[in-house]
């Protein structure tokens, strides 16, 4: 139910749907990317093991968990909208948008599972 | 794909240069010229004026071309006081109203071209056939199925008039819509500010019974939400309307219909 409703708001059809998702994304991205930084700065200065017992807390495998999610969601939403705008042939446009799609599912998958690794392998 | 440069037989060649013999207060207007039968390319005509004999407004230095140095620029105009719309036109890179403008509004050449990115049919006039299609398409009239009191018209409260106000002044003069990149590229499906506003102007008025019909219209990927809040139709307005916000507004009408 949830995936079909994702999946409706990448349809031309679910505009409203389109815009809305793309709002609420890039207002959680403000307070996750603020997070993100933590992380960075984590990453850069701690010792893997640290950094890896940081990001297993709940609250920061959450954080990254939903960053992820959040930001590929966002991107997806986004780059939809520049071959909207540019590509005119309906065709191209179509086979265009469905490409990127799959491109950032995969993004998504790839990322969400690598978390998943680092996640269990503390 | 959209296409960033001009076709071979749109690009605008330097045209003919009009003195005003013995004048010594002299602006300079450069001015898009472009005749469908002649199979030229489109050329840019400067006309001197004699400012100490022509009036205050960008209007009145055409019309003087037009009656005194060149009857056959042709060009739109009617009321001359902003109300009809007709002389909307690029001047020195922004599209107003020409007899709204004051020249001493400008510094140095005025330069006056058709509004961006609609055919031309001659000179300064644009072919508006499909930016008053898009108009007819979404209703711009009163839909009530309840039958009205008997003698005596469908009130309002002023509250629910005061909803009209900085909507109802719009002269569908296309100068916000053909400043509007996305309008631009995509003005076959996209209704563009203009339309927009009227629009809104509809679903904001309390005796129109429609809204939801409106709304499902409207709720389609090119026909409203091209609008990625670029604002040049507000910042270009003669009128001093604020076609952006009316878009935002039927956009949280629609966001707060199917999300909440």
């Amino acid at each position: 139910m949830f995936l079909a409703k994702i999946a409706d708001c990448f349809s031309i059809h679910n505009a409203t749907g389109h815009f809305w998702y793309q709002r609420v994304t890039a207002l959680a991205l403000i307070p996750l990317s603020v997070w993100l930084l933590l992380l960075l700065n984590k990453a850069l200065t701690a010792p893997y093991a640290d950094t890896v017992a940081w990001l297993t807390s709940p609250i920061n495998a959450s954080a990254i968990i939903a960053w992820t999610v959040a930001v590929i969601f966002h991107a997806a939403l986004g780059v939809q909208v520049v071959i909207e705008d540019y590509v005119s042939s309906l065709s191209t446009r179509h086979l265009a948008i469905r490409a990127t799609n799959l491109i950032f599912l995969a993004l998504g998958v790839a990322a969400l599972v690598a978390i998943f690794f680092i996640l269990i392998d503390r | 794909m959209v296409e960033f440069t001009l076709p071979q037989n749109s690009v605008v060649k330097k045209g003919k240069t009009f003195k005003a013999a013995g004048a010594t207060n002299i602006r300079n207007f450069e001015v898009y010229r472009w005749n469908p039968d002649a199979g030229e390319n489109p050329r840019i005509d400067t006309y001197e004026i004699d400012m100490d004999h022509c009036g205050p407004m960008v209007l009145d230095a055409i019309l003087k071309i037009k009656n005194e140095i060149d009857s056959g620029l042709t060009f739109r105009r009617s009321c001359r006081e902003g109300v009809c719309g007709s002389c909307a036109m690029n001047i020195n890179g922004k599209n107003t109203l020409a007899c709204t403008k004051a020249i001493a509004d400008y510094k140095g050449t005025v330069k006056i071209f058709p509004l961006p990115h609609m055919a031309v049919v001659k000179d300064l006039v644009a072919d508006m056939s499909h930016f008053f299609e898009q108009y007819t398409s979404i209703k711009p009239w009163l839909t009530n199925d309840a039958e009205p009191p008997a003698d005596a018209e469908r009130l309002q409260s002023r509250d629910e008039r005061a909803k009209l106000d900085g909507l109802y002044e719009c002269v569908l003069c296309a100068c916000c819509s053909t400043s509007c990149p996305s309008y631009w590229w995509n003005s076959d499906k996209y209704l563009g500010p203009a339309v927009l506003l009227q629009a809104y102007r509809w679903l904001a008025d309390s005796r129109d019974t429609n809204d939801q019909e409106r709304l499902d219209e409207l709720n389609e990927s090119f026909k409203l939400y091209r609008c990625h809040t670029i604002m040049n139709c507000t910042d270009t307005c003669p009128k001093g309307l604020n076609p952006a916000k009316a878009i935002a507004e039927i956009k949280k009408q629609l966001v707060q219909r199917d999300h909440s």
